[in-house]
């Protein structure tokens, strides 16, 4: 009688393997969200500068990074920079600078979504009390931005995780390519890629569902 | 004679080149309330901005007892502590409990320690008769209640003047008069005020002196007596006049009832 599929998982160190697959999403994901939080920051305020050649290249950049399928940056990092500038490139590295070149500008426009809703008069009240312009920021305008800003950047934060699957097409191995991996040495066992497949859907499940749990339950506190 | 708190001389300002204020004088001695009305547009807001310092003005001076406050850029912040403002929107910090925004300015900007004025707060508090919501959020306060926290949070920083900008125009009507009482009250206390309002029946009871703001320049001035009963100029009268109605019977004029005051 034949093992059920499941079993695959169970052995040697096929699970640890996945699990060291997960890991390595989840260090690329959140790398992209520090950069991309730390760089957004910036480009959300360049975003509000005043200057229109300024506004206008934040804007192309935005643009770009929305309509071009974040596989063909990748490619374009990961084969392309290589060819032309002679850059050697690993997978990791190029995967970083592209997600953090997109979380960068949707980063950067939900930061400066949550700066322009505050109402002018918010900070004119706050200046009518005396507090100096760092003030006005430290405990007026930083925490309403925050509190609006937050739930949109988890929400960024589990598209950006989600998204990390893309990088096994430049030789990541990451949890989706370990999967294959063990798919491939136990082909003789018809139902194990479902079992794999399963498994990784729950992983991916249990690492952005307490995300977007905490967004929800952020939004609805601060409403 | 009192001291002079506020000193406006022959200030201008132009917003795009559109005059808004043409050369505005304007003397506030100590414990004086002056109240400033016009029809809407002819500068009365934009004038106290420029006293506070949100507007720059193009020409003129303006001082705070002997201290030029005009022109000055750096360290604003530290006239704004003697000069307190409240404005018509509900500008409470939503996302500090009532008692979290009466004493942001106190501790943060001059820097008193909590507990002290935390204790002169909820006397405050009391007085408006809202001790009781020390430690609720903005958002569950009525419109009425959002600008009597807000008179309590400009006076906790006990500023030379205060100035108030139409502070009950955006309330329902049944909650006008509770803020204006407040008001009312600080006068009676010895408050030194600039107020812009549209209610001339609180106008009437709270000011010693009334200023007429029309296009920018100041038209008429002098007390509630003589401006609301027998206004100079014929623009006064007009302007006086829009605030009465017709009565569909008679000739008579209905004026709503005071209920401010003595
Ligand atoms: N920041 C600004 N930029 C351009 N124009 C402005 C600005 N602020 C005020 N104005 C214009 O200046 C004029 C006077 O405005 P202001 O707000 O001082 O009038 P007001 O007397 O307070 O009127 P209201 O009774 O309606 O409040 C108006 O015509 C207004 O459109
Ligand atoms: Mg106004």
């Amino acid at each position: 009688m034949q093992d059920l599929g499941i079993s695959v998982l169970f052995k040697g160190i096929n699970f640890q393997r996945l699990l060291g697959g997960l890991w390595v999403t989840l260090r690329l994901a959140l790398i992209t969200i520090g950069l991309s939080c730390l760089f957004g920051l910036l480009f959300g305020l360049l975003m509000l500068s005043k200057r229109k050649i300024v506004q206008f290249f934040c804007r192309v950049w935005l643009e770009i990074v929305r309509f071009m399928p974040q596989l063909v940056l990748l490619y374009l990092v990961y084969f392309g920079f290589a060819r032309l500038f002679g850059w050697d490139l690993d997978g990791e590295t190029s995967a970083v600078i592209v997600f953090t070149f997109w979380g960068t500008a949707e980063m950067g426009d939900l930061i400066r979504g949550a700066l322009t809703s505050i109402p002018l008069h918010q900070t004119e009240s706050a200046a009518a009390i005396g507090l100096t312009k760092g003030q006005v920021y430290r405990y007026v305008l930083i925490p309403q931005t925050l509190r609006r800003l937050l739930p949109q950047a988890i929400n960024l934060s589990t598209r950006i995780i989600k998204t990390t699957a893309l990088v096994k097409m430049i030789n990541v191995t990451e949890v989706l390519k370990v999967g294959q991996q063990i798919i491939g040495q136990f082909y003789r066992q018809p139902d194990t890629a479902f079992w794999v497949y399963f498994v990784i859907f729950l992983l991916y499940f249990i690492v952005c569902w307490p995300f977007s749990l905490l967004a929800k339950q952020l939004e609805k506190r601060w409403a | 004679m009192s001291d002079t708190i506020l000193q406006v001389n022959d200030i201008h300002k132009s917003f795009d080149g559109t005059g808004v204020l043409r050369g505005v004088s304007l003397e506030i001695r100590e414990g004086e309330v002056v109240v400033i009305v016009g029809p809407s547009g002819c500068g009365k807001s934009t004038l106290l901005r420029c006293i506070n310092g949100l507007e720059t003005i193009d020409k003129g001076e303006i001082w705070l007892r002997d201290e030029k406050i005009s022109g000055r850029a750096k360290d604003f912040h530290v006239v704004r502590q003697k000069i307190g403002m409240v404005f018509q929107s509900y500008d409470l910090f939503p996302h500090m409990k009532v008692m979290d925004n009466l004493l942001l300015g106190p501790t943060k900007a001059l820097g008193k320690p909590r507990q002290e004025v935390e204790q002169e707060a909820l006397q405050m508090l009391e007085r408006v008769g809202l001790k009781e919501k020390a430690h609720v959020y903005p958002r569950t306060l009525s419109g009425g209640q959002k600008q009597r926290v807000a008179l309590v949070r400009a006076m906790l920083m006990h500023p030379e003047i205060l100035l108030l900008d139409e502070i009950t125009a955006a309330l329902d009507p049944e909650m006008v008069s509770e803020v204006l009482n407040v008001v009312i009250d600080l006068a009676r206390g010895g408050m030194t005020m600039a107020i812009v309002t549209h209610e001339m029946r609180f106008a009437e009871a709270v000011a010693d002196r009334v200023l007429f703001l029309e296009e920018g320049v100041v038209l008429e001035e002098g007390t509630p007596e003589a401006f609301f009963h027998a206004p100079a100029t014929e623009r006064a009268q007009r302007f006086l006049q829009s605030f009465t109605y017709a009565s569909k019977r008679g000739k008579t004029e209905v004026q709503p009832k005071n209920t401010f005051g003595d």
